[in-house]
């Protein structure tokens, strides 16, 4: 096991973790402002990685198809909060759940029925494919490095935007005080449509770049979906700095267990058993780590205490 | 007698006579739907205990269902291949014996149910649905990627267990023995929930200062209530695998957690009756709205929100009128 190995699954923790922390972002966000606990956020993911692929085999540029995973899972996003999530602020987590989960059989069986069952492959364009040479000898491929770079962009602009403007500070206004905000004349409604359509948009872009490295199909959604729960529980629902740092936690986490259990138990067993207990193993890892943070933080991280 | 009880009580008899008209009619298929409405009735009346009684809203009890369907299905083809279950700390043998399985699978799923119900219950509201949620994918994952016990292929055993020399092969005769496991398990959920813990349950829900405040802490009441919900659940996965002669992952995965989930929805919460209404109108919907059209499941979303955003309470919540709301 090489230095440069060991960097590099670092790089691919943190990759992964950055596009966990966007995909967590828009869910801790429509919790914090809105309290609501929405599954279908999965949904938009799978959504924005469809129209990726959609309009970048239609027109041939992968720009375009990023621009419509935007723009789908952001109009997709209002359509779903104004129809349906509207109703549900006032009611209880039961039915936040129920309903969504109704939005996850609706948007999965919809795109199988529109798409078919056939995962779909994205191909980069030659501009981002390849790889570079990074000091230390170690070759990373270019486009998991721009994940990387897009996510802790996004990370520096939600900051930005939530402790810096308008917008943001009415959205923190919105988690601390609903009722004093909308006597103060702004229009809580529409603040809750923006929150949820960023959540979406956000949700939509990660499934695209997401879906690039990988495939993009039916259900890809919800194994994120779920990760994206660790992370907040782990950082504490409605901080987005928790969010951030949950989500690099389990990236890292993830990818280390999977990459050094194995070698590990392979120092105390044969090649091939270790292999599958060392796999075993690290799938449940992240969940070590969430029952290990709330133990000791029943609130996450950086939650406030109940 | 109570509206509520009268339309249990009816609901069970509309379940038997559709399952006896598929007898006389010769059509084991609505026998096996009948079955299958049973078993998840089963499942449903174990969340109902946590979910509805409890408050508790477990997002997880895929875990439950499917660790009884794994007991089952381990059990079984240890015995059939003449291997112990395990070796370590004492040999335990295989076995085809149904009420064996079914207590091991019900002991598996309190053992399983304690660690997890220590853990959620330390947090509460949304954190308590995401933690059930994600102890589930932990088992769910575990399963998929641990071989011995066929991984993503699942685990098949080829002829149904046995009790009391019944051919358990015929339709009809497990079709009995799922719904009188049923009888006997909504007659304890009627005891129960009238019971002193029954009441302690019904107030930590409502108000757990008082609770502790007359001498009771609610935590212990809560735990108690999850396991026991657990427990019903997994021994309506050891019935399930039975009736499939299959486990696989799939018994655990989230799909099937918000499944459970919808039967109580669907039935009606913290009713005793719902899940028992939940799980056969669901089937139902699967069979009409399945001849629609392939892509059932965009349909059966649509219902679905529109119960939830029209019709709260569920089936026997508009049919033995509203009582109080569940939270």
């Amino acid at each position: 096991m090489s230095a440069a190995l060991v960097f590099e699954q670092l790089l691919n923790g943190l990759q992964f973790g950055v596009m966990l922390f966007v995909m967590a972002a828009g869910l801790t966000l429509v919790f914090g402002v809105m309290g609501l606990i929405n599954l279908a956020h999965g949904s938009l993911y799978m959504l924005g990685a469809f129209a990726c692929a959609a309009v970048a085999a239609a027109t041939g540029s992968f720009m375009l198809g990023l621009a419509a995973s935007l723009a789908a899972a952001a109009i997709a996003g209002v359509l779903v909060e104004v129809l349906i999530i509207r109703h549900l602020y006032a009611r209880d987590h039961l039915d936040q759940v129920i309903a969504t989960f109704a939005l996850i059989l609706v948007f999965t069986e919809g795109t199988r029925w529109a798409f078919g069952s056939f995962p779909l492959y994205l191909t980069l364009p030659d501009a981002l494919s390849g790889s570079v040479a990074l000091p230390g000898g170690i070759t990373y491929p270019l486009f998991r490095l721009l994940i990387i770079g897009v996510g802790l962009g996004i990370a520096g602009g939600l900051f930005l935007l939530v402790n810096r403007t308008r917008l943001g500070m009415r959205i923190r206004a919105g988690e601390s005080d609903r009722e004093m905000i909308a006597a103060l004349g702004v229009d809580i409604g529409k603040l809750y449509t923006i929150v949820f359509a960023l959540g979406a948009a956000l949700a939509g872009l990660a499934g695209a770049l997401v879906g690039s490295v990988q495939a993009v199909q039916i259900g890809m959604g919800e194994p994120v979906l779920i990760l994206a729960f660790v992370v907040i529980v782990v950082g504490g629902i409605g901080s987005i700095t928790g969010a951030f740092i949950g989500a690099v936690l389990v990236g890292l986490t993830d990818t280390l267990g999977r990459f050094l259990l194995p070698q590990a138990f392979g120092l105390i067993m044969d090649a091939s058993s270790a292999t599958s207990v060392g796999s075993a193993l690290a799938s449940m890892l992240i969940y070590v780590l969430m029952a290990l943070v709330l133990v000791f933080k029943p609130t996450g991280l950086f939650g406030k205490p109940a | 007698m109570k509206r509520e009880t009268f339309i249990t009580l009816l609901l069970m008899a509309l379940l038997f006579g559709a399952a006896f008209h598929g007898k006389t009619g010769d059509e084991p298929f609505i026998i096996t739907l009948a079955t299958k409405a049973a078993i998840f009735a089963i499942a449903g009346v174990g969340l109902n205990l946590a979910l509805g009684y409890g408050g508790l809203v477990s997002f997880g009890h895929a875990a439950f269902f499917g660790i009884g369907g794994y007991a089952a299905g381990i059990i079984a083809s240890a015995a059939r291949n003449y291997a112990p279950v395990m070796t370590w700390p004492m040999e335990i043998a295989g076995s085809t014996s149904m009420p064996v399985i079914w207590l091991a699978a019900i002991v598996a799923a309190m053992i399983t149910a304690i660690p997890i119900g220590i853990f959620s219950l330390r947090t509460g509201g949304v954190y308590f649905i995401m933690i059930t949620l994600a102890f589930a994918q932990m088992l769910y994952y575990f399963a998929v990627s641990w071989p011995a016990y066929g991984g993503e292929d699942g685990l098949s055993f080829y002829v149904r267990n046995e009790a009391l020399g019944l051919n358990m092969m015929d339709p009809w005769t497990y079709f009995a023995v799922c719904f009188g496991v049923l009888a006997v398990v909504l007659a304890l959920m009627a005891v129960l929930v009238r019971s002193r813990f029954g009441l302690a349950l019904e107030m930590a829900r409502q108000n757990p200062q008082r609770l502790t405040a007359s001498g009771i802490r609610p935590f212990n009441v809560r735990l108690t209530a999850f396991v026991i919900s657990a427990m019903i659940t997994g021994l309506a996965g050891a019935l399930y695998a039975d009736l499939n002669r299959f486990v696989s992952p799939s018994m655990l995965s989230w799909h099937t957690s918000g499944e459970i989930m919808v039967f109580v929805i669907l039935g009606g919460v913290a009713r005793l009756g719902g899940p028992v209404a939940g799980a056969c109108l669901y089937l139902l919907l699967e069979e009409v709205l399945g001849d629609v059209t392939d892509y059932w499941q965009v349909l059966l979303g649509i219902v679905l929100l529109l119960v939830v955003l029209f019709a709260r309470g569920g089936l026997v919540g508009l049919l033995a009128g509203r009582r109080a709301a569940h939270d």
